[in-house]
């Protein structure tokens, strides 16, 4: 078999990696602004959940969170009369945005913090509401510091999806896995697919620093 | 005589085991320019730093207007301030800082019309005439777009002037204006001030190492030691004809360092 006609399904799995890669980094990236903002609530309620859900997520393997969500979650709703059971793609999603989202919360709390206290006393000074100060004044300022590390965080993402084959997701890695079982031509196959996992992570750089220029372009003016 | 527009009554403030306000008794009445002095640590910046509310008071009341700014009456007692009664009383008040504290992520028009719009909840082409305006009179009608990073200090303590006064308030707090920029800096800067100086209902306080320039705009100067006020009078008497020695100590030290 020519190494041609494993570009055509393996590209396919391509296609499902870029999807889950695209809706779970979405996904995190609410999560970690939700959580990253709601670890600074003076609200107790949100301040625990959000504090709960950092460090659980990020204390525990991916792979044993999509395990989780796959295998044990439907037992538990079934134990308790709901039905849990979800389709693998979104367990998929739904594990490494919950996942990513972790790591990207505690970045998000860190680049808020570390805006200078003088602007929050100029923003209390001009009378701005709290939260006012924090969408109009701090996140515009933090979000262009959060940047950098988001971009780790999405092509870290990026990575993690081939997990989504152990829940029988046809993502790249596992249509590699398939056609190498079908061939045994193992070196052809995951040197292809080495390079499309990088070809992807290329895409996804150049996009997150098209971005990180983007939200941060008033640090750039006139210079 | 009217009511003072400032009035400290007996007011402490207390950082740990520092006492940072003594029992400061303290008054400015409508209108009237008052010029802060004293050592380091005297406690000037703190009852500006208290009057912008960034600051909570130990003991004492402060008054604005008649109107306690920490407290609420409730029942004949007064009760601390709620969020809502600091609010309406932040709005009668500006502040410049010593570092400008510009919003960095706002060009120099919006850094002035952002509050206006959003706080006072005017009307957007009535903000940017305003913001207009007053760029105008700090003499910065040409960097409207530009980004706070790309103007000099001089310029950036204009803009934060500008930026106050765009809320209208009635009292304006000035916090060391000129002491983070380079000498040839300083100048342009207290001419603005200086203008402003000359708005007979504007009440203006002023932190100040410029004691030159303190003469020239204040109608009283403040000399404050230890957290108290140690000596007060028009600049006239303060600056020619101090009376306690500690004052005279530190103006000689100020005006003559060698």
């Amino acid at each position: 078999m020519e190494w041609t006609s494993y570009l055509a399904p393996l590209l396919e799995g391509a296609w499902v990696t870029v999807q889950i890669t695209i809706y779970s980094t979405i996904l995190g990236a609410i999560l970690a602004f939700a959580c990253g903002i709601g670890k600074l609530s003076p609200n107790i309620l949100i301040k625990s959940v959000s504090v709960a859900y950092i460090e659980i997520f990020r204390g525990t393997s991916l792979l044993v969170q999509l395990f989780w969500l796959y295998f044990a979650l439907p037992l538990v709703g079934q134990a308790i009369g709901i039905d849990l059971r979800f389709p693998p793609v979104v367990v998929g999603v739904a594990a490494l945005g919950l996942n990513i989202g972790s790591y990207g919360a505690e970045v998000v709390r860190g680049a808020i913090q570390s805006v200078a206290h003088e602007q929050y006393e100029a923003a209390k000074a001009l009378n701005f509401t709290p939260r006012q100060t924090l969408w109009r004044i701090s996140l515009p300022q933090a979000i262009p510091e959060m940047m950098p590390t988001f971009g780790n965080l999405a092509v870290q993402n990026l990575k993690d999806t081939a997990l989504v084959s152990l829940i029988s997701l046809s993502d790249l890695a596992f249509r590699a896995e398939h056609i190498r079982n079908y061939t045994q031509d193992s070196t052809t196959v995951y040197t292809l697919v080495l390079f499309m996992y990088f070809g992807m992570a290329l895409v996804l750089m150049a996009l997150m620093k098209w971005l990180e220029r983007f939200v941060g372009r008033w640090r750039a003016a006139g210079r | 005589m009217s009511e003072p527009i400032i009035k400290f009554d007996k007011v402490v403030k207390r950082f740990g085991d520092l006492t940072v306000l003594d029992e400061l008794d303290f008054q400015v009445e409508q209108g009237e320019k008052v010029t802060i002095i004293g050592p380091s640590g005297s406690g000037k910046s703190t009852v500006l730093r208290v009057l912008m509310t960034l600051e909570k008071i130990n003991e004492g009341v402060v008054y604005i207007g008649g109107e306690p700014l920490w407290h609420e009456s409730r029942n004949g007692k007064l009760h601390e301030a709620s969020e809502a009664h600091l609010r309406k009383m932040r709005n009668q008040m500006g502040m410049v800082f010593q570092q400008f504290n510009l919003f960095p992520h706002m060009t120099v028009l919006r850094n002035l019309t952002e509050a206006p719009v959003r706080v006072l909840g005017m009307s957007k082409a009535d903000v940017r005439q305003r913001g207009e305006e007053l760029l105008d009179l700090v003499g910065l009608s040409d960097q409207k777009d530009k980004y706070p990073h790309q103007l000099s200090g001089g310029q950036q303590q204009r803009v934060g002037i500008a930026r106050a006064l765009a809320m209208r308030p009635r009292i304006m707090l000035f916090d060391e204006p000129t002491s983070a920029l380079d000498p040839e800096l300083v100048g342009e800067v207290l001419n603005v001030i200086r203008r402003l100086a000359k708005e007979h209902d504007l009440t203006m306080l002023l932190v100040t190492h410029e004691m030159h320039f303190a003469q020239q705009i204040s109608d009283r100067v403040c000399f404050f030691d230890k957290g108290k006020i140690k000596e007060q009078g028009t600049p006239e008497e303060l600056f020619k004809a101090p009376k306690e020695a500690r004052t005279q100590e530190f103006l000689k030290a100020v005006l003559n360092p060698d």
